[in-house]
């Protein structure tokens, strides 16, 4: 691994001459990217399961950027009520009691997911990974403090929490609704960042960094956060799964105001009005949401499985094209950081 | 400090947090509760002024026309003496009401979350032993699909098909009301059954996740050399397995518990809203739904001190079982 990053590469250093003399801006800029989001991409592109997930994620990704405008929002049809799925060309997933096309509904309900998703995992992993770097920095006083504070949240039960905050607020644009949904969810994540950080903050590079009088931020942001880059990815796509989760199982309950279709909206129709439990001829009406939701999370985890092999830093530098070297061989088994997929 | 006595500290912090949130919900949120309850009693009954404040007294626990300190000395107080108010959904005693609610929940989802552990982790410990057989393959994806999906989801089709189609299971309820409740055969079973079809939905959502980190575990462990000096001292395969591999395998898990612990508590106000089982999870529902501020705030309350307290018990076993755990971070500051 290079740690050149941060200083300019210098000649006088006799032991690291780097082959150039100089590195430019730029490649250092490159070669940051390279080891901060290339190589993790490579390395969750060779597993088959990272395949999998990486493409079940660009189709939902498409589906909510594209879909909208391909497919026309859901309009009830009276004569065309609980067609079965593949019976009908214009309806290929079926439609409900009241004629409204059921892919229509599942599509059109993804951009405010994905809108949820984005904001509520951008939320959790940067205030995580700020109180977690901090405090694992930090120490002492700091360190116990935020760690206080943050285990008494952690302790808080994170849906009950929402439930009520849900219910007070009625947020209803979906990017303050994955707000909301993350705030139980950056507890876990600063405690996990901390405890990634705590053999961080001695490493030589940073203890030079400290005694030549560089800013604490500065240290945090240049020198340990890029080392933690994989982490806090993998930590985006755990808090994105949660949010899908909650977000779903809240709509169901008719906990959150509805405006924009949801697929949990969806869910509770057919259960408690549509009758899906009872004849089988409305079962698909539940049927394709649950997918919908099942799929989703199907894509995050198979991504999160795919990034545990981040963590062994020989199979991360073997994908580094900046700083690959040859000599690492033997495939080994990843060290898997305290699963973070168990919830 | 001693380190129990740290844990108890935490877990009160915890409380306090929480109690004082609800104070402030319902005390400075515009629109507050407050607010809503004087509205919605006014609308109720030709109530004079006076009736109305006093009712409003009863149900919140604090008199709308005393100062903030007066209020949140009433709310405290009351709170200490184990008073939360009245629900005016179902018009009785909040806290009689999730007192009868509470053991119900804990005993759902202790249930739920030990069936998930114990199915689990036997299953990631049989697919680390047999890495890279076929049964290995299977079960990771069987795993990795069973922990995408939400329990609620695993809930509907167990509704749908071991209770609707199959009438093999009640889908509403906490006992079959013909059975008179006391330690009799009849009921206890039929507390069981009921309570059945729910735990069941968290165990299946929740063992796939248990499963792949008990393998990832046992499997980093299968590689350690003193696995390999245990072995070669001769010692019995029984022992290994138990001691050396499943032992320093699971401990890891623990923290994954804490984790499990508070999610399972949330997770149950959606199964008892599906199944009916009426639990404290199930009146934070209707308390929401009925805008019945009392129930919804002492719901809250009543179901963070159950985790809290699953969590204080939890770390003091953890504590035994890994010592470590007892010592604090002494490191120094930058």
């Amino acid at each position: 691994m290079s740690h050149s990053d941060g200083t300019s590469g210098g000649d006088d250093f006799p032991f690291q001459t780097p082959t150039t003399g100089e590195t430019t801006r730029e490649e250092r800029w490159s070669r940051t990217i390279d080891r901060t989001i290339l190589a993790p991409m490579r390395i969750i592109l060779s597993d088959w399961r990272g395949k999998v997930g990486v493409t079940i994620l660009a189709l939902y990704l498409f589906m909510g950027i594209a879909g909208p405008y391909l497919i026309s929002p859901p309009e009830t049809d009276t004569a065309h009520t609980l067609v079965g799925p593949f019976e009908m060309w214009q309806y290929p997933l079926g439609t409900d009691s009241s004629g409204r096309s059921l892919l229509a509904d599942v599509v059109h309900a993804t951009p405010p997911m994905l809108k949820m998703v984005f904001a509520g995992g951008v939320f959790a992993v940067t205030v995580g990974s700020i109180v977690g770097m901090v405090a694992g920095y930090k120490g002492g006083r700091v360190d116990q403090a935020l760690m206080v504070i943050t285990d008494s949240l952690m302790a808080i039960p994170g849906l009950p929490l929402i439930i009520v905050l849900a219910f007070l607020f009625e947020p209803r644009n979906p990017y303050l609704v994955g707000v909301i949904l993350a705030i139980p969810a950056w507890a876990v994540l600063a405690r996990s960042i901390r405890s990634q950080m705590l053999p961080l903050r001695n490493v030589e590079y940073v203890e030079a960094n400290r005694l030549m009088g560089i800013s604490t931020w500065k240290i945090i942001l240049k020198d340990i956060a890029p080392n933690l880059m994989p982490y806090i990815l993998v930590s985006f796509v755990s808090a994105s799964r949660g949010i899908v989760f909650d977000s779903v199982a809240l709509y169901f309950l008719g906990v959150l105001p509805t405006t924009d279709p949801n697929w949990g909206v969806t869910m509770d129709t057919a259960y408690s009005s549509g009758g899906a439990l009872y004849s089988w001829g409305a079962a698909h009406w539940l049927i394709a949401p649950m997918l919908a939701v099942v799929f989703l999370s199907l894509g995050l985890i198979l991504v999160a499985q795919a990034a545990d092999k981040l963590f062994n830093p020989r199979i991360r530098a073997r994908h580094q094209k900046t700083t690959a070297s040859e000599d690492d061989e033997g495939e080994h088994e990843p060290q898997t950081p305290a699963n973070a997929n168990v919830r | 400090m001693h380190w129990v006595l740290k844990r108890a500290a935490r877990a009160g912090f915890t409380v306090f947090l929480v109690v004082h949130f609800t104070f402030l919900l319902v005390h400075f949120l515009p629109g507050s509760p407050m607010d809503y309850l004087q509205a919605q009693l006014s609308r109720q009954q030709g109530l004079s002024e006076g009736e109305i404040e006093a009712m409003a007294a009863v149900y919140l626990n604090m008199h709308p026309e005393a100062s903030i300190g007066e209020q949140y000395v009433d709310y405290m107080s009351s709170l200490l003496t184990g008073d939360l108010g009245t629900s005016i959904y179902f018009n009785e005693s909040v806290a009689e009401l999730l007192g009868t609610a509470i053991p119900w929940t804990v005993f759902l989802m202790l249930n739920a979350i030990a069936i998930s552990f114990a199915i689990g982790i036997s299953l990631g410990a049989l697919m680390a032993y047999l890495e890279g057989s076929r049964f290995d393959n299977v079960m990771t994806v069987v795993a990795i699909v069973s922990n995408s999906i939400p329990y609620y989801i695993i809930a509907i089709l167990l509704v749908y098909l071991l209770g609707h189609q199959l009438d093999l299971f009640p889908v509403t309820g906490r006992y079959d009301d013909r059975t008179t409740p006391g330690l009799n055969v009849p009921f206890l079973s039929s507390v069981v059954y009921h309570a059945t079809l729910p735990a069941l939905s968290w165990a299946f959502a929740g063992l796939g996740g248990w499963a792949l980190a008990m393998r990832a575990n046992s499997i980093s462990i299968l590689g350690e050399d003193y696995l390999r000096v245990g072995r070669l001292r001769g010692l019995p395969t029984r022992r290994l397995t138990l001691r050396y591999v499943a032992r320093n395998a699971v401990l890891p898990l623990y923290t994954n518990m804490m984790v499990v612990i508070g999610y399972a508590f949330g997770g149950a106000v959606v199964l008892e809203t599906i199944f009916v089982y009426r639990g404290v999870g199930y009146y934070l529902f209707r308390g929401i739904e009925a805008r019945d501020f009392p129930l919804m705030m002492g719901a809250f309350i009543v179901i963070t001190i159950a985790v809290v307290t699953a969590l204080f018990l939890a770390e003091l076993t953890y504590g035994k079982l890994d010592p470590r755990a007892q010592e604090g971070g002494t490191d120094e500051s930058f």
